[in-house]
C-alpha cells in the first residue's frame, strides 16, 4: 500500500482517520449553519412580502389610518410621519455625529476627553432604544405635559448620533497621516485640513455611516412608543402627536381587527423594502467610491 | 553607457523661471481663517461634551424618573415579583428573569450558529459565492426588529406551537424537570419562542463580526498550520480562533448587548404576563423591554410609572455591565498575547 | 528547456521531479521542470523575483492546494511515492514534507504548544514523552538554552530570530524527511541568519534540505546544491561550486555576476 512508501504505522493511520472524520463532521456542521442562516432569512423576507404585497393597493399611500374593522383605510399619515420623524432625526443628528467623530479623530485622539468619549459613545451605541425613549419622555414630555413629533425627532437623533460618531471617527482614523501633513505642509489652517482634505477623503464611509443611521431609525418602533405617541389623523405639526410606521404596526398587527392585521402586513413590507433598499444604496456607494 | 545630465536646468526654457510677481508681498491670509479655526475646534470640542452630558443625562433622568421606586423598594425591587398596577405594588423579578432567560437562549443558539456561518464565509465557501452570502447575512442583520415581531407572532409562533411545543409536552409532561419546563399552553409565545427569535435577530451580528475578525488571520500563519499536516477544522479551532480569541469575545458580548435591549421582536411574541409561577418556557412572561412597551404610555404617574423607569435603568445597568465586562475582557486577553520583550 | 539534471552517482534522489507544469490561473508559472533534489544535501534555489522558485517549493507539501486557481501537472515523487497523483491523504504527505516561512509565524499558544502541535496532530505522546521530543526538537534548532526556562511563555514574546527558530523546531519536531525554507532569513537581522545558516549546516545530516533564498552569497555559503530559475524555467542544476564558479549557461553567468536581477 501506498502508505507504507511513507513508513506509517497502523496506530498512526488510524488516528489520521480519526482526525479526517471529525474535520467532514465540523466541516459539514458549519455548511448547515449557513443554510440555517440563509433558511430564515428567506423564509421571513418571502412572507413579508407575500402577507405584504397582498394588502398594498393604492388607498395605502393615500388613505389615513382607519378605525377598527372599517372597509377602507390606510396608511398615508403613518407613512408621512414616518418619513418627516426619521428625516429631521437624521438631519440633526448627522452634525453632532460627525463633530464629534471629528473631535476624537483629530483633535482629542490622545486626550483624556478623546478617551472617555469614546468609551461614552460605545456604551450609547448599546443603550437598548427603548431606555432612550424613557430618557426623552422624562426630558421632554413629562416637562410640556403633552406627546410631540420633536420629542419623537430627540429620541431617534440620539440614536442616530452615536452610530454616525462611530462611522465617522472609524474612517477618519483609517485615513493616512501623510495626507494631512502634505495639506499642513502647505500652511493651511487645521480646520481647512479637516473639513476639505481628510473629510473628504473619508465621505464615501461617512455617507455610508449616515445611511446606516438612517435605515437603522426608519425601523425603530420603541423610541417613538412614548414621545411622538400615534396619531389617528394626519397632522403636519410637530409639536403634536404624529403617527409613525413602526408604532402604527405595533398597534395595528397585536389586534385582533382583520383590515388592521392586513394593514400592519403592508407597513412591514413597505419598511422592510424601505430599509433594504438604504443599505443596498450604502453599500452600492461605499463600494464605487473605493 | 553613461547618462549625461544636461548642461543647463531646463535649456530654453529659462524664460518660463522667471517669477511673474516680483518683489510682492505673499498674499495677505485671510482674516477670516483666524476665527473659522476656533470656530470649528469650539464645535467639534463641544460634541464631544454632548455626547458625555448625554450619559449623563439619560442615567439622572433614570435615576429621577424612578425615584419614587427605589425610594419605597431599595434593591428589593430585584427580587420582588409581585406587580399590581391595582394595589400598586411592583417587583422586576418577572421581568429580569424574562430578559436574562431569553437572552441566555438566544445566545446559546446564536453563537455556534454564527461560528458556524463564519467558519463557512471563510474557510469553505467558493470564491464567488462569499460576497453575495456576506451580503445577504448583512442584510439579515439590517432587517428592523418588529418585522421580527411581527413574524414571530404571526407565522412562526403558530409553527413552533404545532411542531415543538405540542410534541414536546407529549413527550415530557410527565418527566420531572423537563416536565415543568414544557408546561403552559402551547401557543407559541412565551420565553423559548422569544429566545428564538432573538436568536435569529443576533445571528447576523455576531456571524458578521466573527466572520470580519477571522479574515484577520495572516494567510502566512494558516499556511503554517497547514504546512504541518493540519486539516481545515484543526487550522480554525486551534490557531485561527485562539489568533482571534479577543475579536470573538466582542462578537458575542455584541450580541448579548442586541439581546438584552430589544425591544420589539420579544413584545409580540413573549406573552406580556407577569407571572412566574411555572419556569416553563412556553408559558406567557414578561421581559423589561416589553413590559415597559406595553405598559408605559398608560402607566399613571406616581409609583406605577417610576417603577417602569427602575426597571428601565436597570436594563440599562445590565448593559452597561456587559459592555465594561467584555472591554475588560478584551484588554486582558490582549494582555496575555505576551507582549514582545 | 534541457538542463543537465542528472545527480552523480553518489548521490540518491529524494525528490524527483519529472515534467512539472504550473499554473495561476492562465499563467504558465513553471515550465516542463526536470530536476532531482539530493538526499540529506541543502539545494538552493537562486533566482530573480517571480522566476518562479516559492512556487516550486511550494508544490512539493501540496500547498498550492489551497488556492484554486492554482494547479500543478506533471509527476512530483518522494522516495517512488507520486505525491501529486497519490490518493494519500495530503495531511500525511505534509508530515513527512515540512516548511518553514518567510515571516516566522508563531501560533498563538505557548513555545512548548508550538512544538508540540504538529506532534499531536499525528502521535499521542504521554507527557514525558513529548517534553523529551519539545526538548530534542528545541535542541535540534539551538533554541533550547534560550528558552528552557520559559517553555510555558507565548511564542510571540520570542525575537524575529528566535521565533524563527521557533518554526524550524516545530517543523522537525514531527520528524519529516524534507524541509523546506522559504526565504528563511529574509525578515531577520545578520545575526540571526548567520545562526540560522550555521543550523541548516547541522540538518542536513538527518534531513533533505531545499531553500530558496534571493542572497546568492547565502546560497554560496549553505548549499551543497544550486539550481538556478529564470522566469519559470530550470535553467541550470548542479553542485554548488560548480554552479557557481564553472557555469554552464551563459544566463546563470549574468545573473551570478550581477549583470542583472
Amino acid at each position: 500500500m501506498s502508505a507504507n512508501l511513507l513508513n506509517f504505522d497502523a496506530s498512526k493511520l488510524a488516528m489520521h482517520a480519526r482526525r479526517k472524520r471529525v474535520n467532514a463532521v465540523t466541516l459539514t456542521l458549519s455548511l448547515a449553519a449557513m443554510a440555517f442562516g440563509l433558511f430564515w432569512l428567506a423564509w421571513i423576507l418571502i412572507e413579508t412580502i407575500r402577507l405584504g404585497v397582498g394588502g398594498l393597493a393604492l388607498s395605502v399611500f393615500t388613505e389615513m389610518t382607519p378605525p377598527p374593522l372599517a372597509e377602507t383605510g390606510g396608511l398615508a399619515n403613518a407613512i408621512f410621519g414616518s418619513i418627516v420623524m426619521v428625516g429631521l432625526a437624521t438631519a440633526l443628528g448627522t452634525p453632532v455625529g460627525i463633530m464629534c467623530g471629528v473631535y476624537i479623530a483629530e483633535y482629542g485622539s490622545r486626550t483624556w476627553l478623546g478617551q472617555v468619549t469614546q468609551f461614552i459613545n460605545d456604551i450609547l451605541l448599546s443603550a437598548p432604544s427603548i431606555v432612550i425613549g424613557l430618557f426623552v419622555y422624562a426630558v421632554v414630555v413629562a416637562q410640556v405635559r403633552s406627546f410631540s413629533a420633536w420629542a419623537g425627532i430627540f429620541a431617534l437623533s440620539l440614536i442616530v448620533i452615536p452610530v454616525v460618531i462611530r462611522t465617522t471617527e472609524n474612517m477618519l482614523s483609517l485615513i493616512p497621516n501623510t495626507l494631512r501633513e502634505a495639506a499642513y505642509a502647505l500652511g493651511t489652517p487645521k480646520w481647512k485640513v479637516i473639513w476639505s482634505v481628510t473629510l473628504k477623503a473619508a465621505r464615501a464611509g461617512v455617507l455610508t455611516g449616515i445611511l446606516l443611521a438612517l435605515a437603522r431609525i426608519a425601523g425603530e418602533t420603541a423610541p417613538l412608543l412614548f414621545t411622538a405617541l400615534s396619531n389617528q389623523f394626519f397632522t403636519t405639526s410637530l409639536a403634536d402627536p404624529m403617527a409613525s410606521l413602526p408604532v402604527t404596526i405595533f398597534k395595528f398587527a397585536m389586534s385582533p381587527y382583520d383590515n388592521w392585521r392586513d394593514l400592519a402586513w403592508a407597513g412591514v413590507f413597505l419598511i422592510t423594502l424601505g430599509v433594504l433598499a438604504l443599505n443596498i444604496l450604502a453599500r452600492v456607494l461605499f463600494r464605487k467610491k473605493d | 553607457m553613461a547618462a549625461t545630465l544636461p548642461a543647463t536646468p531646463y535649456g530654453s526654457d529659462k524664460k518660463k523661471m522667471e517669477r511673474s510677481a516680483l518683489g510682492g508681498e505673499p498674499p495677505e491670509r485671510r482674516r477670516r481663517l483666524a476665527w473659522a479655526d476656533t470656530a470649528f475646534s469650539f464645535a467639534a470640542h463641544s460634541a464631544a461634551w454632548i455626547t458625555l452630558a448625554l450619559l449623563a443625562g439619560i442615567i439622572g433622568s433614570l435615576v429621577m424618573g424612578a425615584w419614587p421606586s427605589i425610594r419605597e423598594y431599595g434593591l428589593s425591587f430585584l427580587w420582588r415579583s409581585e406587580w399590581d398596577p391595582v394595589e400598586d405594588r411592583y417587583g422586576g423579578l418577572v421581568m429580569i428573569y424574562g430578559t436574562l432567560a431569553t437572552s441566555f437562549i438566544a445566545l446559546i443558539i446564536a453563537v455556534p450558529v454564527s461560528f458556524g456561518i463564519a467558519l463557512f464565509l471563510t474557510e469553505l465557501s467558493p470564491n464567488w459565492l462569499r460576497r453575495p452570502l456576506g451580503v445577504a447575512i448583512e442584510l439579515l442583520a439590517a432587517v428592523p426588529s418588529i418585522v421580527y415581531g411581527m413574524w414571530g407572532l404571526l407565522v412562526f409562533g403558530p409553527i413552533l406551537a404545532t411542531y415543538v411545543q405540542q410534541p414536546a409536552q407529549a413527550l415530557f409532561s410527565d418527566v420531572p424537570i423537563l416536565g415543568a419546563l414544557v408546561s403552559g399552553a402551547p401557543v407559541g409565545i412565551g420565553i423559548l419562542s422569544a429566545g428564538i427569535i432573538l436568536a435569529i435577530m443576533v445571528i447576523p451580528f455576531v456571524a458578521s463580526v466573527m466572520r470580519d475578525v477571522f479574515e484577520t488571520t495572516p494567510a502566512m500563519l494558516k499556511e503554517s498550520a497547514y504546512a504541518l499536516g493540519s486539516t481545515t477544522w484543526e487550522v480554525v479551532w486551534k490557531v485561527v480562533l485562539p489568533y482571534t480569541k479577543s475579536g470573538v469575545v466582542g462578537a458575542i458580548m455584541l450580541g448579548l448587548g442586541r439581546a438584552l435591549g430589544e425591544t420589539m421582536a420579544v413584545t409580540f411574541v413573549i406573552g406580556n404576563f407577569n407571572q412566574l409561577n411555572s419556569l416553563s418556557l412556553f408559558e406567557a412572561a414578561n421581559s423589561i423591554t416589553s413590559a415597559i412597551a406595553n405598559e408605559f404610555a398608560e402607566a399613571n404617574p406616581g409609583l406605577h410609572q417610576a417603577s417602569l423607569m427602575y426597571l428601565g435603568l436597570i436594563l440599562f445597568f445590565i448593559t452597561f455591565a456587559v459592555l465594561a465586562m467584555s472591554k475588560l475582557l478584551l484588554s486582558r486577553l490582549q494582555k496575555s498575547e505576551g507582549g514582545r520583550t | 528547456m534541457d538542463t543537465r539534471t542528472d545527480l552523480p552517482t553518489t548521490e540518491k534522489p529524494k525528490l524527483s521531479v519529472r515534467d512539472l507544469n504550473f499554473y495561476y490561473g492562465k499563467f504558465h508559472a513553471l515550465k516542463h521542470i526536470h530536476l532531482d533534489i539530493p538526499e540529506r544535501k541543502v539545494t538552493a534555489f537562486i533566482g530573480p523575483s517571480g522566476c518562479g522558485k516559492s512556487t516550486l517549493l511550494r508544490v512539493f507539501n501540496r500547498m498550492f492546494e489551497l488556492y484554486p486557481e492554482q494547479r500543478a501537472e506533471g509527476s512530483v515523487t518522494l522516495d517512488g511515492l507520486d505525491i501529486l497523483q497519490t490518493k494519500l491523504d495530503v495531511s500525511l504527505i505534509r508530515a513527512k514534507i515540512g516548511m518553514v516561512f518567510q515571516k516566522p509565524t508563531p501560533f498563538p499558544m505557548s513555545i512548548y504548544d508550538n512544538i508540540a502541535f504538529g506532534v499531536r496532530l499525528f502521535e499521542s505522546l504521554p507527557r514525558v514523552e513529548m517534553d523529551e521530543r519539545v526538548e530534542w526538537a528545541l535542541k535540534k534548532s539551538a533554541l533550547w538554552n534560550e528558552v528552557k526556562d520559559k517553555l510555558g511563555q507565548s511564542g510571540a514574546s520570542l525575537s524575529g530570530g528566535q521565533q524563527q527558530r521557533l518554526c524550524i523546531a516545530r517543523g522537525i519536531a514531527i520528524k519529516p524527511e524534507v524541509l523546506l525554507l522559504d526565504e528563511p532569513c529574509s525578515a531577520l537581522d545578520p545575526i540571526s541568519t548567520g545562526k540560522i545558516e550555521e543550523l541548516i549546516h547541522e540538518l542536513k545530516t538527518d534531513y533533505t534540505v531545499a531553500i530558496v533564498t534571493h542572497n546568492m552569497q547565502q546560497a554560496a555559503r549553505v548549499s551543497d546544491y544550486t539550481a538556478y530559475m529564470y522566469l519559470g524555467d530550470l535553467v541550470e542544476f548542479g553542485p554548488t561550486s560548480e554552479v557557481f564558479m564553472k557555469p554552464k549557461k551563459k544566463d546563470t553567468e549574468d545573473y551570478i555576476t550581477g549583470r542583472f536581477g
